[in-house]
């Protein structure tokens, strides 16, 4: 450090959409800040020696000097320095679960506020998607090989790492766009989709080739692309994408949807925009979506913006168990988005025409710590109590997809059918054959398949050199 | 962007598509569908493969024009292209010497059960085909059929054609004549998969469907196409799409298709306000 100076305790504020208009709109929530906020905010970092701050970060951001670089309102070159090691900043700047990454660790926040690293993030991805993007250092070509299956943040980061090494790498992605779950899975009103595609160019302008509509397994297997197709190896990064149901009675009734087919109608196929758009979207007047997680609270708050008069979580611990990300609850509760808690559906109610009219429910109480540290819910016994509600969303969570699994000989698979691998380097039962993201660990965050993609990568190398 | 390299109107409303997708046509087998979506703000609806040509690199289509999307694709021509088209999806038909089988095909479901009568015909069964149709004029490939099956009965609701009678009057005479079926393959509208698969029950005679649920992504991440099949829930698109017609749960397929009717509606009739029906069929956009 080279000069005292004053710290304020509080981070710059964020500017946000008022919760009002918002929950009536599908534009981004959080507005980013102004030059101004961003070199304030940079201002109160202290560049300390230790900078505990990386520690927190999956892909290895060199904060401390992004951040300096902004208080100097070198922009260009914080940018570049943020994405020496992460390929997808304007992402990370938005959906990035911070407090519990580098502001966690932040010196700063053991007395104050820690520094907004995350917002400082984005305001610099977003200086370049504004100010156009700039050009990438990559290595010469090395004439290997190297396939990715899926789009997704682990397969996009696995990519743009091979890439800038000199591999050529091609993506094959199942859907018709890339970006797996940013795409399909993030709201635009939290990740504009346009954000998500300036991304993506990004990475193609490293030369890595895109192929939609390609779903491996059925057009090619793994031991195909590893044969026939002439790759060296294979990284698979296809996501959590089965859906769980909650295997209660009426579960398939009209108007019951997993959080999947919920949210990829909303944000891929733009059901918010039919007719424009051609694929709808069916919203009840009382929207019940069952679960607590950022998936439930992404839910919860597109239910709004379709135009659900009453948009209810279910979920059947109390609210300091809430998985989801404190932001995203907040953001909900401001919206609108109310909750029941201790509450679980026992099965759902339907009429003639087999259209949800309402749910059963159980009241639950907090019993035991159970093996993940939360106390469990307990159902309290003749406690069954109806709700009205006319549309379910269940987003209790996704499995592992199985096509690349169940399509690969010899490929180890855990009980729950996730792809076993090394978490050191991403390495399955299967030389040549990497694996990371949800497709390993069940569904997590985006940072964090991000973190698997690049280790995936290093170990890639290291294998194709024989390391 | 993928090529419609031949375009066949096959029956008023009934239009025949062969589209240039190499890999897919390398990999496709008889029972597997494809999804397509026509342009950027179209919506991804799945269609049986109705048969392929591995050399020439295409997949053939054969679809009903009954909403604004298949409207939409009926209006596309040879050298127009499709903007997505992904597959080959799907568990592809169970094909095997069993014997005698039975392939009936209903309405457009005669496209989807001609490659599997043609593989087990191929795999060394006696194949008896049976095609319906409502009236005459929607009769089509009779001669393809005839070729693939190793007997082939075909019947009008109206007696406009041959004869007059359902499938399953045709069907329960063709278990009568033969006795000895190994299985029945039956694609065609949900009701008349149903009427097979009542009347084979009554025989014990193994009865596979092929159901076309309404599907997003159809590679299982969405469960759109959940279908209750011997009390389980199954995923159309992963699971299927052919299931064992004596199990599936048909009163809940049928309530699933119309989840969207009123959208459909209004989505075809902003279409056709904005002009967009231009088949020649004089149906007046119905």
């Amino acid at each position: 450090m080279t000069e005292k100076k004053k710290i304020t305790p509080d981070k710059n504020p964020m500017p946000a959409q008022d919760p009002v208009e918002r929950a009536g709109n599908f534009h981004e929530v959080a507005l980013g800040y102004s030059e101004e906020a961003a070199v304030a905010e940079a201002n109160r970092c202290l560049q300390c020696k230790k900078e505990p701050c990386r520690q927190g970060c999956p892909v290895e951001v060199d904060i401390p000097a992004f951040i300096k670089l902004v208080a100097r309102r070198d922009f260009k070159g914080a940018i570049k320095k943020l994405k020496e090691k992460n390929a997808l900043p304007a992402v990370c700047g938005r959906v990035c679960p911070q407090e519990n990454q580098c502001e966690k660790y932040c010196t700063l926040g053991r007395k104050y506020e820690p520094v907004a690293i995350g917002r400082i993030e984005r305001y610099c991805a977003d200086w370049e998607l504004a100010n156009g993007a700039l050009p990438q250092e990559t290595s010469s070509p090395n004439g290997k090989k190297v396939a990715i299956v899926g789009s997704g943040p682990a397969g996009l980061t696995c990519a743009a790492d091979l890439a800038k090494m000199g591999y050529q790498v091609t993506i094959f992605e199942a859907l018709h766009i890339p970006g797996g779950v940013l795409m399909y899975g993030i709201p635009e009103f939290r990740l504009p989709k346009a954000v998500v595609q300036a991304e993506v160019q990004s990475l193609k302008k490293l030369g890595v080739d895109i192929q939609v509509n390609a779903v491996v397994g059925k057009f090619a297997t793994v031991d195909e692309l590893m044969g026939e197709y002439g790759f060296d190896a294979v990284f698979i990064g296809a996501g959590a994408g089965l859906p769980h149901f909650m295997r209660i009675p009426g579960e398939n009734a009209c108007g019951v949807y997993s959080a999947n087919e919920f949210l990829t109608r909303t944000n891929l196929m733009k059901a918010y925009l039919f007719p424009d758009y051609d694929t709808p979207l069916r919203i009840g007047r009382k929207v019940a979506v069952l679960g607590g997680g950022n998936v439930a609270m992404d839910a919860a708050r597109t239910a709004l913006r379709l135009g659900a008069e009453e948009s209810w979580i279910v979920y059947r611990r109390s609210k300091n168990e809430l998985p989801a990300r404190h932001e995203e609850v907040e953001h909900a509760e401001e919206e609108g988005v109310r909750f029941k808690f201790l509450t679980s559906p026992t099965r759902i109610l339907y009429n003639d025409a087999y259209w949800v009219t309402g749910m059963e429910c159980l009241q639950y109480e907090l019993g035991e710590p159970d093996e993940s540290g939360r106390r469990s819910p307990v159902p309290i016994k003749g406690s069954e109590f109806t709700i009205d509600v006319d549309t379910v969303v269940v987003a209790i969570g996704q499995g592992p997809n199985p096509l690349v699994p169940r399509t690969t000989k010899g490929l180890a698979c855990n009980r729950r059918g996730n792809i076993t691998a090394d978490l050191e380097t991403g390495a399955t039962s299967l030389p040549g054959i990497f694996a990371g993201g949800d497709v390993v660990t069940g569904a997590a965050t985006v940072i964090l398949a991000m973190g698997a993609g690049r280790t995936a990568a290093r170990a890639i190398d290291n294998y194709l050199t024989g390391k | 962007m993928y090529k419609v390299l031949k375009k066949e109107i096959l029956a008023p409303s009934i239009k025949l598509f062969e589209i240039e997708a190499p890999l897919v046509a390398r990999k496709a087998m008889a029972g597997q569908f494809i999804i397509l979506r026509i342009q950027d703000q179209g919506e991804r609806i799945p269609l049986t493969i109705a048969d392929f040509d591995r050399e020439k690199g295409a997949i053939t289509c054969v679809f009903q024009e009954v909403g604004k999307t298949t409207r939409e694709l009926g209006t596309l021509d040879e050298g127009d292209c499709v903007q997505d088209f992904v597959g080959p999806l799907g568990v592809p038909s169970d094909i095997d010497n069993y014997g005698r089988v039975v392939c009936v095909g209903g309405g457009v479901g005669v496209a989807p059960v001609y490659p599997i009568a043609r593989a087990m015909k191929e795999a060394g069964n006696e194949v008896i085909g049976i095609m319906g149709a409502r009236t005459a004029e929607l009769v089509f490939w009779e001669d393809k059929m005839r070729a693939a099956c190793s007997e082939l009965r075909v019947t009008t609701d109206d007696g406009s054609y041959v004869r007059k009678g359902f499938v399953t009057d045709v069907l329960q005479e063709v278990i009568q004549e033969k006795g000895d079926i190994a299985l029945c393959v039956a694609i065609g509208p949900p009701p008349m998969m149903r009427a097979v698969a009542n009347l084979t029950r009554k025989y014990n005679l193994k009865t596979v469907v092929s159901l076309n649920s309404l599907m997003v992504d159809g590679t299982g991440m969405c469960g759109c196409c959940r279908v209750t099949v011997g009390g389980e829930t199954k995923f159309t698109c992963v699971d299927g799409p052919e299931f064992d017609g004596h199990l599936v749960d048909f009163d809940e397929l049928a309530r699933r298709a119309v989840i969207y009717k009123p959208q459909e509606r209004t989505a075809l009739d902003l279409y056709n306000e904005k002009g967009g029906h231009k088949c020649q069929c004089g149906c007046g956009g119905e």
